[in-house]
């Protein structure tokens, strides 16, 4: 009986990779294809960008903050406390910034694409819209995957300027360093790979959480309880995702590299 | 289940309408050895049957029989275990999901609960395939005003779903069907869950789409009284409702199919259903 229900599960593993590969599979080919639905396109750019700006501002800050404040502590004992710009600016750009970027995004977007289409499952929207002719994958998943991984780019940017930013708030105006050493070495230490390292992870951040959203959202089952389902399991598997390939890309970006 | 119209002695005053399918006309939707299961239990079992153009087929079967997955089957949104469909001539059932798009355009289907998009306003869900073939604005505020205008809701057209009574949607959901002209239409439970007025209101537009434009359709319901009104009425356009034909007749266009246990245990006409002697079909209908 054990052996039974490993096995059901394994199966039901495998199926479900097999389909999370096939969505992704048919709604980036649909990139390629005729009609692309700008506007869908522009208007969950609007959804998942400018409306993720609050949050992603609002952390940005307060983790570059929270960073001088710990790693001035540290440095302070080794009598490098002028390195806290560095030290900030480095965790900002190449892990905290993508990565708490992405899980925010992932908890406000993921979740909230999984719960839009798993709704639109259960009350047959999505059957109504293949019978009506349009491919569900490239109205609806399509744009979703474009919108998250340019956004999410960008929020990832921002997210950390502004962190350097809040870094450089708390160490000017409560550790008492000097704003512009904090800035000069922030910028200075900074090299491309480390760059390089930012902006490639917010790519492969935003198509995780856009397809693990839409995946869960498609293959909704069981009316509203189903809903909630889909709507963990997107936030949960999106996030687990985001943090095993963090350290994959920086496996991959420090053994090309060196740093 | 109520009494048997038909041999009860039927209504009278209407004009009989005529069939409209040429026999030799090819057949719109053809079922042939179709089965189909889930989770490795069959639900459908080597079902074979045929719509003509013109023609109604009234679906009839218990609840979970399969009726809503055999309209499924029809359009294309489930593929079949085994067997063959063909629509319009097309095996659908061979399709790739890409190119089947295109043929589900000429299928209007009315969903169970109507299905109709809760962001978009009446004027953009009747409208709606005409907003993705890029149709200027205009000529879909006209075209989906006289889809409404058939179902008598002209006046919703900037509404959203949420502000509509069930009956509203599922009226505006037979808008939605029938705003590009389909060749076919799929009423699924159109009446299911409804008050016996409004349903009475529901079965009116789809024998108005059936004699005013010739549509073909298969009608899923459980409601012997809905099948038997179909079978037994035609509409009149000049007084704008449905009449009863002369006693002893039924509409030649209108047929029936039944399922039972996953099988197609009936496919003919009004009165070989009264008629039948099998057991199951003598209970249900009686």
């Amino acid at each position: 009986m054990a052996l039974d229900t490993i096995d059901a599960a394994a199966r039901r593993g495998v199926l479900a990779v097999q389909e999370y590969a096939l969505l992704s599979g048919r709604a980036v080919s649909n990139i390629f294809r005729k009609p692309f639905y700008r506007s869908d396109v522009f208007m969950q750019a609007d959804i998942i960008g400018v409306g993720s700006l609050p949050i992603v501002i609002l952390t940005g800050f307060f983790l570059g903050g929270v960073l001088a404040l710990q790693s001035a502590a540290t440095l302070t004992q080794f009598g490098a406390a002028a390195f806290t710009g560095q030290l900030v600016s480095f965790s900002m750009i190449k892990e905290i910034g993508p990565v708490v970027t992405a899980l925010m995004v992932s908890g406000r977007n993921a979740s909230g694409m999984a719960s839009e289409l798993g709704s639109m499952i259960v009350t047959e929207q999505i059957d109504a819209m293949r019978a009506l002719g349009t491919d569900p994958l490239k109205k609806l998943v399509m744009p979703r995957i474009v919108a998250t991984v340019v956004m999410l780019f960008f929020l990832v940017i921002l997210s950390d300027a502004v962190g350097i930013l809040g870094g450089g708030f708390v160490s000017v105006s409560m550790l008492g360093q000097d704003g512009s050493q904090y800035f000069h070495t922030s910028y200075q230490s900074l090299e491309f790979p480390d760059i390089l390292q930012g902006l490639v992870k917010p790519v492969f951040f935003g198509f995780i959480i856009a397809t693990i959203g839409c995946f869960y959202g498609m293959r909704t089952r069981g009316g509203t309880q189903g809903v909630g389902r889909s709507t963990t399991q997107a936030v949960v598997w999106s996030s687990i995702l985001i943090i095993i390939t963090d350290f994959m890309i920086s496996r991959f970006l420090i053994a090309i590299f060196g740093r | 289940m109520g009494g048997n119209p038909i041999t009860d002695g039927g209504a009278s005053g209407a004009t009989p309408p005529t069939p409209q399918s040429a026999s030799s006309a090819e057949p719109v939707v053809i079922f042939e050895d179709v089965s189909i299961g889930f989770e490795q239990k069959p639900v459908l079992e080597n079902i074979s049957f045929q719509v003509r153009p013109g023609e109604m087929r009234i679906l009839l079967g218990p609840a979970g029989v399969g009726k809503s997955v055999l309209l499924k089957l029809t359009n294309g949104l489930l593929r079949p275990d085994s067997g063959r469909i063909f629509v319009f001539g097309k095996e659908i059932s061979a399709m790739r999901e890409q190119d089947l798009f295109e043929i589900r355009g000429a299928i209007g289907t009315v969903f169970q609960e109507g299905a109709l998009f809760d962001s978009l306003t009446v004027r953009d869900n009747v409208g709606y395939r005409l907003l993705e073939e890029h149709i200027p604005d205009d000529e879909i505020t006209a075209r989906a005003t006289e889809a409404l205008r058939f179902v008598e809701l002209e006046g919703t057209l900037d509404k959203f779903p949420s502000e509509l009574s069930g009956g509203m949607r599922r009226r505006v959901a037979i808008a939605r069907a029938i705003v590009t002209n389909p060749k076919l239409i799929l009423y699924d439970s159109p009446t299911g869950g409804l008050d016996p007025i409004t349903s009475t209101t529901i079965i009116e537009l789809v024998m108005k789409q059936r004699d005013v434009s010739h549509t073909s359709s298969i009608v899923v319901t459980h409601r012997l009284q809905d099948a038997f009104v179909l079978a037994m009425h035609c509409f009149d356009l000049a007084n704008n409702q449905m009449v009863p034909l002369p006693p002893h007749q039924t509409d030649p266009n209108t047929s029936f199919l039944m399922l039972h246990q996953g099988r197609l245990v009936f496919d003919g006409t009004t009165k070989e259903l009264v008629n039948s002697q099998d057991p199951f079909i003598h209970e249900y209908i009686s």
